[in-house]
């Protein structure tokens, strides 16, 4: 099957919303001429001009906003925030309006609406360009929380995503942005609340979100070598999360890492950690262990910068004292 | 601009529609039969009326956390509003709302905001959804002083403007943001001068003379119909009560009893029902049977929301996502 990355398989699940159905734009800055900061966007202004594909003024709160409002008058918007970083400026269209219009007023309107948002640290952008507190949007009654991996995932969750009635938060992580996989031509979707199990294994499961689910794919391929086999789960939705693919790994190894880039504490893997603990937790023949992000603000100084990044290292420690 | 008698008698008829109701709530409020906060308007009543006049039903309206008299200026029934204040499953959200989350999507009335300028840039993506849609409504934003100051003003103005939507932005200018004055909020005269950033029209007018905002607002409603993008309208009135009903002293704390009887003279009922009787466009009479038939109106709707049940048990988690299936 051919490859494409993950940016272009967002970019022709784009292309093929807006296509088919009139209703869909995108909104953001610099996602026109420019293509957006990570090239999701690219050429999609030549094909459906600047009408429906728009460069923003520099104003968060409006981008979400106005995009909440488009989604009210009848639109399908697909909002480009360009860090996760730079929501906390809009965070009362987020959490306020976006996420529970639906529910303070009955049930009478809704906001069918994408806010695609980039998370993660890579390339020395420091504290405010790197961060990936998406958990936080897992903590708002109201929302979607999509976290795709692969393209493969990448372009059948956007097309879920933008014909989804609720409002969605379409976290795209950038350590994958330029990775390749195989994307069918033809187009698809792929539902909420559906884990994929990308690696089967016996002894240890490692739920693992975005760039760390390629980390423990590889760290898996190592392991196998000293006899450790691990399968690695990646929920690839968080809200709704598909609990029952996860704990049937865990039923079936005993052992579990919780792989999120996120500030481990209060985050996803904390989360995952509480329900498994809750529920399932006469199957575990160890602790669980949470890999993340340090509870530091994201450095800048190259060598600070990759001790901050989660990885494959910090998968090692964890599997060796897991084991 | 002539404004024909039957308009003016409207514009009387929903100003009391308003008042009657402000000041049902606050009794029902004071006796314990409605939970929660409510931010009454009286006082305030032309600015919602002369607005709302110049709309057409299924334009679109967002409002404020004092709300009520948009919802009823754009057509809200008080049974289904007493309901909403009850907390009850009639109510126009189910009881989910309360008073700060007023909606009536079937009227175009899109949400009141419990968040103090959070309609703002809401309303200008409903408006750019207008202009998208090639359709030819209008949107009209109501938002207090205090929004004015609010990030959401800039950002949404600036945004409206940019995209030539026809959203029409109303600054409910009651002078106070709770107990803030606005000498302290901000250091202009007129908050509509601030148009000018966005190169819209901008207009400071009397919001206690109903027949001055509803001229005001028609070139803005027109204006915007007819593709020419958005406008400010700076209504200045005056809230007659403290910023949420049981405020303590009633809002007496940061202001004094002569300033809010001077306001009542300028009361904007008071002042078109004696201009039309003085002009035998309506009797004494006639304005004592409106008043009267609202007063009964709001009987039937007590009696409404009492008689009507709480939301289900299970309600609580209705409504937070649409099933998808």
């Amino acid at each position: 099957m051919r490859q494409i990355t993950f940016r272009e398989a967002l970019n022709e699940s784009l292309r093929y919303n807006m296509r088919n159905d009139d209703r869909v734009f995108c909104w953001g800055e610099d996602i026109g001429v420019l293509g957006g900061a990570f090239g999701v966007t690219a050429g999609l202004i030549n094909e459906f001009g600047p009408g429906r594909v728009i460069d923003t003024p520099l104003s968060e709160i409006a981008i979400v906003g106005a995009g909440i409002g488009a989604a009210l008058g009848g639109l399908r918007p697909v909002v480009e925030i360009m860090y996760i970083d730079f929501t906390p400026g809009c965070m009362d269209m987020i959490i306020n309006q976006m996420a529970k219009i639906h529910y303070m007023f009955g049930g009478q309107s809704k906001v069918p609406m994408v806010l695609r948002i980039v998370t993660g640290a890579m390339g020395e952008n420091a504290a405010q360009h790197s961060q990936s507190f998406y958990s936080f949007f897992v903590h708002t009654p109201g929302l979607i929380v999509v976290t795709p991996t692969t393209p493969y995932d990448a372009k059948g969750l956007l097309n879920t995503s933008i014909a989804s009635e609720n409002p969605v938060i379409f976290v795209e992580n950038k350590r994958t942005v330029n990775i390749k996989g195989e994307v069918p031509e033809e187009n698809y979707t792929i539902p909420f609340g559906n884990a994929d199990v990308k690696r089967q294994g016996e002894d240890l499961t490692i739920v693992a979100t975005q760039a760390l689910v390629y980390d423990a794919l590889k760290v898996a391929e190592e392991m196998e070598k000293e006899g450790v086999s691990i399968e690695v789960v990646d929920p690839r939705t968080l809200k709704p999360l598909d609990k029952e693919t996860i704990f049937n790994s865990v039923r079936k190894t005993g052992r579990l890492i919780v792989a999120d880039e996120g500030c481990i504490h209060c985050g996803i893997a904390s989360e995952i950690s509480a329900l498994v603990a809750q529920e399932i937790i006469e199957y575990l023949d160890a602790p669980v262990i949470r890999v993340g992000s340090p509870d530091t603000p994201c450095p800048f100084s190259p060598p600070l910068e990759k001790a901050y990044i989660p990885g494959k290292q910090e998968l090692r420690e964890a599997i060796a004292k897991i084991m | 601009m002539q404004i024909d008698n039957e308009t003016k008698i409207r514009m009387l008829k929903e100003m009391l529609k308003i008042r009657s109701f402000e000041e049902k709530i606050q009794e029902l409020y004071h006796a314990g039969y409605i939970p929660g906060s409510m931010h009454l308007s009286t006082g305030q009543e032309a600015v919602p009326v002369g607005v709302c006049l110049n709309l057409l039903k299924s334009d679109y309206l967002l409002s404020s956390h004092r709300g009520h008299g948009h919802v009823l200026a754009k057509g809200g029934e008080y049974k289904y509003m007493m309901a909403e204040l009850y907390g009850k499953k009639t109510g126009y959200c189910g009881g989910k709302g309360g008073s700060m989350h007023f909606a009536n999507v079937k009227i175009g009335v899109l949400g009141t905001n419990g968040i103090v300028g959070g309609g703002i840039c809401i309303a200008a993506g409903v408006g750019f959804s207008i202009k998208y849609q090639k359709s030819e409504k209008v949107t009209v934003c109501f938002f207090g002083d205090g929004a004015a100051n609010t990030g959401a003003f800039h950002e949404g103005l600036n945004f409206a403007a940019v995209l030539k939507a026809p959203v029409v932005f109303i600054i409910e200018n009651n002078q106070y943001a709770i107990s803030v004055p606005r000498k302290l909020s901000d250091c202009v005269e007129d908050l509509s001068i601030r148009a000018a950033g966005y190169n819209m029209p901008g207009v400071t007018v009397d919001g206690n003379d109903v027949m001055a905002v509803y001229e005001t607002a028609k070139t803005a409603v027109e204006r915007a119909r007819s593709g020419g993008g958005p406008a400010l309208i700076e209504c200045r009135t005056y809230r007659w009560h403290g910023h949420h009903a049981g405020e303590p002293k009633d809002g007496l704390v940061y202001r004094s009893q002569e300033e809010i009887d001077s306001w009542k003279e300028k009361c904007p009922i008071k002042r078109l029902r004696e201009a039309l009787i003085a002009g035998n466009i309506i009797t004494e009479k006639e304005v004592d049977t409106l008043e009267k038939e609202f007063q009964q109106e709001l009987e039937r709707a007590i009696d409404f929301a009492e008689k009507s049940p709480y939301p289900d048990a299970e309600a609580l988690y209705e409504n937070v996502y649409i099933d998808e299936g």
